[in-house]
Order: C-alpha cells, then structure tokens, then sequence
C-alpha cells in the first residue's frame, strides 16, 4: 500500500521538492497541498517543508498561518492526523501555535548553514521510533531564524512532559550551550525539535530530507523520514480498521 | 519630455549628460537618416553603453574560441549551453554587479544573484546553483568591512530564499580593489536539449508579454551611469541608479517561467536586465529579424506620474519578457496567477525591422488606437547587434617597481634562508593571511545544501552537483588571479583559465566550457585597453590549448576609482561533467599510509605569490611562466589516474603553494604527513612558490607503480613527496638548494618545517574571522 503524504507548497517553499524527493525514498507518494486550498485530500500525514513562505519579509511564517492551508492543517492536527514541519515548516507551525515557542533570530544575527549534530530525546515517537536510543544524527541547519525561545516555566513544561524532541548536542553527545558553536542559533536548553502535547505535532529546523543520501555526506535523516511514513501507514491501518473497511 | 531623460545640466548637451560623445551621437544619426528625439536618444544611451554593447570589448571578443560540438548555445545568448549526455544540457554563465554592490553591498549583491538567475532560467533552465566570486580592498579598513559583510548578506540573503544553492566561489583582498570591488557571480542550470528558449522574438503578429513585477524607478540608467563609467567615492547621486531585489518575486518569477515552458506557451522569451524594457525588446526582435511595436500605456508601474523614458529604461527587477501567439495568453495569463505574478501584454511583433513606441494604447490587433502617438522609432538591430564598436587604442604600461617594504632587500629573488625566516612560521602566516584561510565565514552565510544535490562540504575546491536519476554530477568553478595579471594579463588570464580547469580535472571530471567576467579599468586609457586586450590573448590561447570553447560571459569596465584602477581581474568559471560520481575524488588526506606524489615540475619564479606579497617581495620581473602543453597534460594524468580508481586525493599547486597544498590536504583529512621536497632553486620557491601545473595527489602503496606508468605516459613528471599519517606535518628539504643538513637545524633555520596539525588547524580557521574583525 503506498501511503500519501502531503507536502505543503506555500509561494516562496523552497524544500518542497527535496522534501517530496526524500519522502519518495522513506517509501511514500509525495502529494503537493497548494496553499490556496484548505483540503488535504486525505493525507496520511503532512510535511510543512523549509523555505521562505510568502517571503518571510515579516518574520518567518508569520503570513502563511493565515493561508487555507493551514486552516485545514490545524483541524487535521486537532483531529490527532501527523504533522511535521521542518525549517520554515518549524516555523509555521510555532506562529500558528500549533507548537509552543517561538523561533527568533539566530544569536550570531548572520544565516547558518551547518552540519549539525542533534540528538533525539524520545525514541518512542510517531517521528523518531526508528532511531536507536538516544541517537546522535548529523544533518544540516539553514536558516536565518532559528533560535529556539521560550519562557522558563514553558521550557520547563516541554522537559517534564517529554516533549523536547531533538537537542543540538557536542562532540561528547552532551546539550550544547546557546554561546557553544555545535548550537548554531543560540537555542534555549539546546532545543532543536519540539512536539505538542498531543505528541501528533512535530518541528525541527535541521534538515531531514537534506540528510537522506549518503553520498551528500550523511543519511541520518531518513530515520526521522522512515519513522513518519511508518507512523502514518501505521495510523491508516488503525483507522480504517476503526471504520469498519 | 525632456524631464526625466537625465537631470538637465545647464550648457550639456543632452547627449553627453547621458553619456554619449559626439562622435556617437553622429552614428545614431547615421543609422536614423536624421536626429533623434530626446527619448530615442535615451533608449540608445544605454542600449550603447559599454555594459549593453560590448562596444569595446567586442572585436577582442570575437577572436575567442568558441566551436565545440557539444556546445548548444554560445556567446550572445543569456547563457551559454552545453550538451553533457542522455537529452540535458548544463547553462551557465558569470556576470558582473560591481558597481552596485559599491554603492549599495546588500542590494548590489543580491540583484547581482538575481540577474544571473534570470539569464539561466531565461534559456529554459531551472537554476541548480550560484558561486560568487569576490574581490575586495584591505579587510582591516572599516569600509572595506561593511562591503564585505553587506556583499555576503546580500548573496545570502538572496540566494537562500530564492532557493538555489551557493556552492562556491572565491573571495580575494587586494589594496587594488580598494574604491572599487568586484562581485562577479555565476549561475548554473539544468536543462532538456530539445525545451532550450531563445532569446527571440519571432513571428509577426505574436504577443509580447510582460510578467513579474511591476516597473518602477529603480534603476534608470543603471547600465550607462553605473557600470559604464568610473565614479567616486560613495558619490549619493548615483544611489537612485541602485536596483531593488526581491529573491521572493524571483522564486515565483522561476516557478511561473518554467511552467510556461513546460506547456510549450512560449515562441520565445527574454529576461528584463540593464536598460530594461528597451534592451528586452530591442535584443529580442533583432534576433529574429523583427519589430515590436511597444504599448507604452500598457506596462504595469508602481508608481503614478512615470515619464515613458523611465518606464523604458527602468531597471526593475524580477521581470521576463516572453513572446506568444495571441491564443496562449489565457494559458499564460493562468499560469501568472497561479504565482500571483502580474502580467500584461505591452506589446507585438512586427514585421518591420522596427522598435516603436506608442502613447495612447494598441487595439486588439495590435494596431494603434486612434489618436495614438508614436514616441520613438528605431531599427532594433541599430539599437542591438549594430551597435557601435570601437577599435581602442592599446599601450603597455611603463614598467613599475613597488617601492619594497622598509628592511626588505630589493631583490627579485628569494630571501628566505638568508634572511633567517621560519618556514613553519610563513607556513602558519600564509594559511591563517585572508586570501588563503577557510571561507567558512563566508560559506556558512549561503544555504549549499537546498535542492538536495551538493556534494561534500564547503571551500574544499570546486564544487560538485550530482544529477538525480544519473551517475553524473557536474563540478564547477571560479578562478581569477589578478596578482599576476597586474603584471602580466595575458599570463595572469591564461593562468586563470588553467587553474580553474585543473580545479576541476583534480576531482576526475572532464573540464567541458568556460564562462568569463572580464574586470579591467577604463577603455579609453591606453594602458587598461592594452591589459584587456592582452588578457583577452590570453584567455583565448589558453582555452585552444586546452581544447575549452568559450561559451560567453560579461566584461566590466570602468573599474576604477579616483587615482586608482583594479588590478586587471579576469574572473574564469568551468563547468566540467564527471561521468561516475563514484569516482569523485577529494582533496582531503583519506587514509594514513597512502603515499604523496607531486605531479609536474616546480619552476622559479615568486612574482605575483601569496609568499611574495607576506614577504614584501618586489618580484615584477619574476613571473613563473605557463607551459599550456605541460598543463594539459598533467590534467589528463590526472584524469586518467582517477578514472583508473588509483587516486585517494588530490589538490593543486596554487596559492601559497606546495606547503600550503600539503597543510590544507592535512587541516581536511584530520591526519599530518611526513614529506621530503627537493629544493632545485631555493626553499621559498619549493615551499611556497605558485608556478602552475602541478598537482599533489595520494595514493595507495600498491598503486604506485600504475600511477607512475600513467604520468610516464602523458609526459608528466612525478616525484614521491611522502606518506600520510601522524600529527604534524613535518617537510624537510633536501637537495643542493637546501640550506644545511636537516640534522643540524635549529629554531629559525629554514631546512625543514614541523608544525603539529592543530596548529594549522587553528591558523586557517581563524584567519578570516580575525581579518574582518569578526571572532566568535
């Protein structure tokens, strides 16, 4: 059975394509969800891809939680369906408050692209069941709006209920301080993927679908690209099972 | 009428306010068989000028090679193309943007990203990748920084939203480029051979539509005032002439564009650079042998009140011209707002040789209203391809000797075991000195990775694009040496053209065209002519000798600030096809125990090195020469050794030469080596001199005879330098041009470096930062 997932395609997205193409090897048949319509022809799940959406003039997603899309991709969130928004989509989904916090400038006030090291917190999610227990993986960051913000009693919050998804961490696989150069924007507590309560909603602002060949220097993102397919061909089964087909 | 053709200067004669001289005035009379009129004028002031024309560049030009069967498309298109296998193309291209980029870094750079773009996707490519090409005045200077820092935000800042990768590039400090940088950059797209897009307006009657953004007063007269003549300083009044990007518009403006090739709407289609609208249509219609009567009324403005000279000439960005039969507009028009891109059509094609310009709109046949005025008439090859040339005059400049640094001896020689110099310590001043250092400050300022084709990481030579769906990538790159050229051009342009394609024959890929941005001062002093002229000899000797056709570029003029003009800089970009990406091959040391071979023969001369410039060396008369055969050859040595699957790394001899090819080889592969070079002429020379075609390579133990029998094959010289491991990098020269035994050196005695890997780490990497001021 092959499991659709939607990429969402705002003007200015420019990782739809490398998302779609990273899917396609995860096992799953990409679908574009054009910004203009608020229906997602029955995905499996959704992928809010990088880019600079509407531009980001503003700030980055700031315009793009007013669009279609987005009403129909918070109902779909709302009603327990997988999303994961990646880079721009990170962002996206923080200004929609589909995900606490906020993602501000990066601290050095320059664009970062970098390879990274991040390090999985949960291993028992829709996003990261295929990687092995408190897994380093490497991919690249880039962006300019990055640094993960949010008040102490919210970070604290996200620690106790489990909920900080990715950390960058050191060559020692510890957190990597705001000031350290292995956090590349300056991130509270090192955050670098949050979830929502619900554990349904997924950010991060390292690439995945950037990582999803060996021969572009790692394929460590296919990991988190593999657990969402499977998570979602998984989520279908149960609920056509629920339904009765 | 008058008001906005140029600002009125009381006793100037409107001509040369627009910067026009007598002489082509009278030839646009010629061309009319009367005066022209005030608008006519204007539209030929730039459509004339240097940076539309080519007006003194073009006899030169055309003495280069350009015949190769693989090449699709060649100069005079927006870019120039070439067949690499299985139905697809590569288009590239390098343009200039320096003058912009001085009097506004961040939008002088991003409309520079932008341009080029548009010159790609205009042949129907889909852009695959930016390298930026850099020249800039001493880093300490706090002008010099701000230049710097908004030249990277704005390729940056472009670039990464438009969402096309910056892969590469250089960045180079020069005092020369002190009043006046260069920011050249290069574009590369991918393209089906048979959806190849012309520049072309064909077949009478047919729509001309324009789409993207409206036009406004940004830019008029860009191409005259600011790339065709010297200026000064930070001169305000040319800050109008500055044009706006917008990389969002210009996302849209890609996607919308290849839709519309794709459904095959299109008869031909052209991108709107300098000079606008006039150079659009005037281009297009001459390529095709046709008219295109323009509805002035017709075009989309962003603002009220816009004279027809500024809506004609504006340089709005992010705008395309693309000709259809009249059935295709809603398709087209569909497609438009898809993207939410404005379109209309502003005009028809003709049959009359013609561009005329109409107030008071066309009707639905394309035929004035009535009423209607027309502005302006011209022949649009008067206005295009029969421009007017120049046959400059050239004279050398007479011989000049820097004034040597204070305590330095005046000699063209070597002083470096006399004078008692460390080679560890030069070695550590070359690697950490800002034209040799790690550009990761700057690399890590441009998204490399978008579109999912990058290979290996940043600033370790050229880069490399693999083709999805083939075992193909592509391996690209920018070189200019503007040092030798100050001395030489015609060597400092041959040399430039060598090492880019040597950069690009290390990783195993076949050098397929060149692309070129000429910088040089201004044409109408003998010395800058002659230096363009020879440069151009150079350029054109170098690529027949290495079988390159040149498939077009840009040149630049006028780079000169008051009192001082740039070093001649002919900036070269290649683009080579690599059959099998399996077969890349690295620069970084791989494996310890792999054995160390220098590949050609090392000649004296220090003139124009990094070593030479640390040293305060006066070297004018100390070039080392170019051996175009032996270049060839140890480029196909090098090729065929990869190919046979025997190369582990390889990296060539250039800037600050072998000891600096060795750190880098060591600094990337986290491992040192224990060599030991020969010293013919003298240590300077053998460490740190810059004579080309060389090329340092590793390999295997087991494969050293096989490599050895393929160098013997081809000619090329080969010596073992030595073998990868440790943690250091330790040279000792041996040979009658060592100074002493390597056992009786002490600190400061120049017979052999040692210096551990951290060290060099260290130097490399902060090198950059410290010079612009800019630790973490």
């Amino acid at each position: 059975m092959s499991i659709r997932v939607g990429v969402v395609v705002f003007p200015g997205s420019n990782c739809d394509a490398d998302t779609a193409w990273a899917l396609s090897r995860a096992g799953a048949e990409p679908v574009e969800l054009w910004h203009e319509h608020a229906d997602l022809g029955g995905v499996a799940a959704v992928v809010l891809p990088g880019g600079f959406a509407y531009g980001d003039y503003l700030r980055a997603g700031v315009i793009a939680r007013f669009s279609p899309v987005m009403r129909a991709v918070a109902g779909y969130a709302a009603d327990g369906g997988i999303v994961l928004g990646i880079c721009n989509g990170f962002q996206v989904l923080a200004e929609a408050g589909l995900l606490p916090g906020a993602l501000l400038r990066n601290r050095s006030l320059r664009f970062v692209c970098r390879d990274v090291a991040i390090r999985a917190e949960r291993v028992d999610t829709f996003f990261t069941h295929r990687v092995a227990e408190r897994g380093v993986l490497r991919m690249p960051v880039a962006h300019g709006e990055g640094c993960y913000y949010a008040d102490e009693a919210t970070l604290d919050a996200l620690e106790r209920d489990g909920r900080v998804l990715f950390r960058y961490v050191d060559d020692d696989g510890n957190p990597a301080r705001v000031e350290d150069r292995e956090n590349p924007n300056g991130s509270l507590r090192a955050i670098a993927g949050v979830m929502n309560a619900a554990g349904n909603v997924a950010g991060l602002m390292p690439h995945p679908e950037r990582a999803a060949d060996a021969l572009l220097g790692s394929d460590d993102g296919m990991l988190v690209l593999r657990s969402l397919v499977e998570s979602a061909a998984a989520r279908v089964t149960t609920m056509a099972a629920g339904t009765g087909r | 009428m008058s008001a906005g053709v140029a600002p009125a200067v009381a006793g100037v004669p409107l001509h040369r306010a627009l910067g026009l001289t007598d002489e082509e005035l009278a030839a646009i009379a010629g061309k009319l068989g009367r005066g022209p009129n005030d608008l006519e004028l204007a539209m030929f002031s730039v459509m004339w000028s240097e940076h539309c024309s080519y007006k003194s560049s073009r006899p030169l030009l055309r003495t280069l090679p350009t015949g190769d069967d693989d090449v699709v498309a060649g100069p005079g298109e927006n870019a120039g193309v070439m067949r690499i296998g299985d139905g697809w193309a590569v288009a590239f291209k390098i343009e200039s943007h320096n003058h912009p980029s001085a009097v506004e870094p961040y939008q002088g750079a991003a409309t520079g990203v932008g341009g080029i773009l548009r010159d790609i996707f205009a042949m129907g490519a889909r852009p695959i990748a930016v390298l930026d090409a850099l020249r800039f005045g001493d880093p300490a200077d706090p002008r010099t920084r701000h230049l710097v820092k908004g030249v990277v935000r704005g390729v940056g800042g472009y670039g990464n939203c438009v969402g096309v990768p910056t892969v590469g590039g250089e960045l180079v400090f020069d005092p020369s480029y002190q009043g006046n940088p260069l920011v050249n950059v290069m574009a590369i797209g991918l393209v089906r051979e048979d959806a190849i897009m012309r520049a072309a307006a064909p077949g009478p009657g047919n729509l001309v539509i324009l789409y993207g953004s409206a036009t406004g007063r940004d830019g008029i007269g860009g191409a005259s005032v600011l790339a065709s003549a010297t200026f000064g300083d930070q001169d305000p009044s040319k800050r109008p002439a500055v044009q706006v990007g917008d990389p969002f518009a210009e996302k849209l403006l890609i996607e919308a564009t290849l839709e519309i090739l794709a459904a095959g709407l299109a008869e031909g289609l052209s991108d709107l650079g300098a000079a606008g609208i006039t150079c659009g249509v005037s281009e297009t219609a001459d390529r095709a042998g046709t008219g295109i009567r323009v509805d002035l009324d017709a075009i989309p403005r962003r603002e009220p009140g816009m004279a027809p000279v500024e809506v004609l000439t504006s340089e709005s960005q992010e705008r395309m011209v693309v000709i259809a039969r009249p059935e295709r507009l809603p398709e087209i028009a569909a497609i438009c707002a898809r993207w939410g891109i404005p379109c209309a059509v502003i005009g028809r094609v003709t049959d009359d040789g013609d561009i005329a310009v109409i107030e008071g709109g066309l009707d639905t046949e394309g035929q004035p209203n009535p009423g209607a005025r027309e502005l302006a008439r011209m022949p649009a090859r008067a206005l295009a391809s029969e421009a007017i040339e120049f046959d400059r005059p050239a004279a050398p400049p007479p011989r000049r000797r820097r004034a040597p640094a204070p305590g330095i001896p005046e000699t063209a020689g070597d002083g470096l075991p006399e004078r008692g110099m460390d080679p560890g310590a030069v070695l550590l001043g070359l690697l950490g000195s800002p034209n040799l250092a790690s550009r990761a400050w700057v690399a890590e300022q441009y998204d490399r990775h978008v579109q999912t084709n990058t290979v290996g990481g940043a600033g370790h030579g050229a880069a490399v694009l693999r083709l999805k769906g083939t075992r193909r990538a592509l391996v690209a790159t920018t070189d200019g040496n503007e040092a030798v050229s100050a001395i030489d051009p015609y060597l400092g342009a041959a040399l430039s053209v060598a090492e880019a394609a040597r950069n690009v024959s290390i990783t195993g890929a076949r050098p397929l065209g060149v692309t070129n941005c000429l910088n040089f001062g201004d044409p109408t002093r003998p010395e800058a002519f002659w230096q363009l002229r020879e440069a151009v000899r150079g350029l054109g000797d170098a690529c027949r000798a290495l079988g390159l056709p040149v498939t077009g570029g840009n040149v630049s003029l006028y780079n000169e600030a008051p009192g001082s003009a740039i070093a001649p800089t002919p900036e070269i970009g290649i683009v080579g096809l690599l059959d099998d990406v399996t077969l890349l091959v690295g620069p970084a040391f791989t494996a310890d125990g792999d054995v160390v071979l220098l590949a050609g023969a090392t000649e004296p001369g220090l003139g124009g090195s990094a070593y030479a410039a640390l040293a305060g060396l006066a070297a004018e008369d100390d070039l080392p020469g170019l051996d175009l055969g032996a270049e060839a050859a140890a480029q196909a040595f090098i090729r065929d050794a990869i190919a046979a699957r025997s190369v582990t790394a390889a990296q060539d001899v250039s800037g600050g030469g072998l000891a600096v090819v060795l750190a880098e080889m060591a600094i990337w592969g986290g491992r040192g080596g224990r060599f030991r070079v020969a010293v013919a002429s003298s240590p300077a020379v053998a460490l740190f001199g810059e004579s080309p075609s060389r090329i340092v390579l590793t390999v295997r133990p087991a494969d050293v005879p096989a490599v050895r029998a393929l160098a013997s094959r081809r000619g090329v010289p080969l010596a073992e330098l030595g073998i990868v491991g440790g943690p250091q990098l330790l040279v000792e020269l041996v040979g009658e041009g060592a100074t002493g035994a390597a056992e009786g050196r002490g600190v400061g005695v120049a017979d052999a470096l040692e210096v551990t890997l951290s060290d060099l780490r260290h130097a490399w990497e902060q090198g950059l930062p410290r010079a612009l001021g800019e630790e973490a």
